[in-house]
């Protein structure tokens, strides 16, 4: 099976993962910057088709990061992934995309059995999800998404770039200080989910916020 | 590529509306429209997150139902285009990432466009006329996001902006103005219908920026000569109000609205008019949605007849934002044998006129290195 995955929740990045290749990787490109998903995603994508020798009829579903994430960035991709699924006829699938940073994690040595994803949601707050890990299983999802103040998280070792930029008040993991949810990761979830005849998401963005947009009161009378 | 009657897909969200349009050549083949304006009428007016949010929601159904509408599919299509800007920057994206997946997905040329120019490009559509872009050009565009006269040259790379609102639009300022009145929204319609029961002479309002300070003479322009404003008309429509509810008063809403709405139309007839004698312009289109309002139709064309001008008004679906005037756009710049915009652009809220479509990225060059 080969996937396309997209995630434009913090970085805009992409990849190509397959059973089939070794580590499940054919090709990936990821951005440092969170705010150029517009200029970048696209021709990214092309490139990473061209060099991995992939046509779109090669691909068996597209997965998209759904958030949370900051809301024009996080269209950019999910806007991407479901006009490529209509063009090409494929399915198209949902990741909560902190779950990238949490199948890192779960794959890294020093992995705790119970931890925390958190990312960066500007406003002086962050995105965060709680997971715990068993041996040979993907990281689950026991709380979360929210969005709220780093000092409000549970006390639990925390990781990703959210975790980095309080890590004042978090027990942020230095090696993953910096770590964004990359579409690498979630496409390698996305194999493992359905491989093991899981479900994943629609892609329905995960704002967590509303649109700021304030009823305006009645107009005061002069008297 | 069909560079004679190219088939060319249309896409537009740099407001409320999103709109996917088709059109060989200049015939038209689907104007498909989703409006979001009812998520907005709580606020009273367009709220740019709840826009974008739902152009994301419509673009593949507004898609599917314009493929199927023209009886077309994505592999018969010769070119793409998209509106770059201007616009509300989260709304563009939308379109502009949806654009470029295309363009990926089937290999189609991709041409970024501006949207003011598409206004004027939707004249092509135009079933009805004989010469689809006259001799000295110019369009009048009135809508909720934009109020400006253009000069059109040659539509696919030479088009200069005379004159523009300095602040707010004049459909911004009916929302603001209707608001202030208890009217509701969109305000132009509301205001439109009530006018006609009212008396515009009970009142007058200001007529911003025609000062002789702003004006200057033919020879001499002032700096604002051909520009708009409409900030300080909303202001003095409120302080109206406030001033017969202190008297406790009844307000008279329908003369104001009647007041309110000849200031406008007014200001906006008659500085397009004096622009269009000044530049040599014999031929107006009007465009955007407020060109549906009917005293701005009614003094536009009076105006431009008694000063010698053909004024051309559009079928009204074609004056409000849509994908067919982006595709009408975009079949004229194949035609033309212009450069596609690639796929590496950024969207642009204030994409300038003189940018009728983003330049053909610059061939890549390996960077030397030390
Ligand atoms: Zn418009």
């Amino acid at each position: 099976m080969l996937i396309l995955a997209i995630d434009t929740s913090a970085v805009a990045s992409a990849a190509l993962v397959s059973d089939d290749a070794l580590e499940g990787v054919v090709g990936s490109f990821s951005t440092e910057d969170t705010r150029s998903h517009a200029e970048v995603l696209a021709p990214g994508i092309e490139k990473l088709l061209a060099e991995s020798d992939v046509t779109g009829a090669d691909i068996d579903a597209i997965v998209v990061g759904v958030g949370p994430g900051p809301f024009t960035g996080l269209r950019s991709g999910i806007a991407t992934a479901r006009t490529l699924a209509f063009a090409w006829g494929k399915p198209l699938h949902g990741l909560m995309s902190l779950d990238a940073v949490a199948l890192e994690v779960a794959e890294s040595t020093e992995a705790p059995r119970e931890f925390l994803v958190a990312t960066d949601a500007r406003r002086k707050e962050v995105y965060w999800a709680r997971y715990t890990l068993q041996e040979g299983q993907l990281p689950k999802l026991v709380d979360g998404p929210h969005v709220g103040f780093a000092a409000d998280l549970p006390d639990l070792p925390a990781y990703g770039a959210g975790a980095g930029l309080y890590a004042d008040v978090l027990r942020a993991d230095p090696d993953f200080s910096a770590e964004q949810p990359d579409a690498l990761y979630l496409g390698q979830f996305a194999l493992v989910r359905l491989a093991g005849g899981g479900e994943l998401l629609d892609s329905t963005p995960l704002y967590l916020r509303e649109s700021d947009a304030q009823v305006p009161g009645p107009r005061k009378r002069a008297l | 590529m069909n560079r004679s009657q190219p088939l060319v897909l249309g896409i537009e969200s740099s407001c409320d509306e999103t709109g996917v349009g088709i059109v060989r050549g200049t015939d038209l083949l689907t104007n498909t429209v989703s409006s979001s304006m009812d998520e907005h009428v709580r606020f009273g007016g367009v709220i740019p997150e709840i826009a974008s949010r739902a152009h994301l929601d419509a673009f593949v159904p507004t898609l599917q139902a314009a493929l199927a509408e023209a009886d077309v599919t994505l592999d018969d299509i010769d070119a793409i285009a998209v509106t770059s800007g201007p616009g509300l920057a989260g709304a563009l994206m939308v379109g502009v990432c949806a654009a470029k997946a295309l363009a990926v997905a089937t290999g189609k040329p991709l041409y970024a466009i501006n949207h003011l120019v598409a206004h004027v490009g939707v004249g092509l559509l135009d079933a009805r006329a004989e010469n689809l872009l006259p001799e000295n050009l110019g369009a009048l565009l009135v809508s909720g996001g934009h109020t400006e006269i253009l000069r059109i040259r040659r539509i696919t790379d030479d088009v200069e902006m005379l004159g523009s609102t300095i602040d707010d639009a004049a459909g911004e300022a009916y929302d603001k103005v209707a608001r202030i009145l208890g009217l509701g929204y969109p305000g132009g319609p509301a205001i439109d219908r009530l006018a006609r029961e009212g008396n515009a002479k009970a009142i007058r309002f200001p007529r911003g920026l025609t000062q002789p300070k702003y004006m200057g003479t033919a020879e001499e322009p002032g700096p604002h000569r051909y520009d708009w404003s409409f900030s300080g008309l909303k202001t003095a429509v409120a302080r109206c109000v406030e001033q017969f509810e202190a008297q406790g008063e009844a307000v008279p809403v329908a003369d104001i609205a009647a007041a309110f709405q000849e200031a406008v139309v007014d200001v906006i007839t008659s500085k397009a008019v004096l622009a269009c004698r000044e530049q040599g312009i014999t031929n107006v289109l009007l465009g955007g949605g407020v060109a549906a309002n009917s005293r701005l139709r009614q003094l536009t064309e009076q105006r431009c007849s008694a000063a010698g001008i053909t004024l051309h008004v559009p079928p009204l679906g074609l004056c409000t934002d849509n994908g067919a005037m982006v595709a009408a756009l975009g079949a004229q710049l194949v035609m033309a044998g212009i450069e596609p915009s690639g796929i590496s652009f950024a969207p642009d809220s204030s994409m300038p006129v003189t940018t009728v479509s983003a330049p053909a990225p610059e061939p890549v060059r390996t960077a030397a290195r030390a």
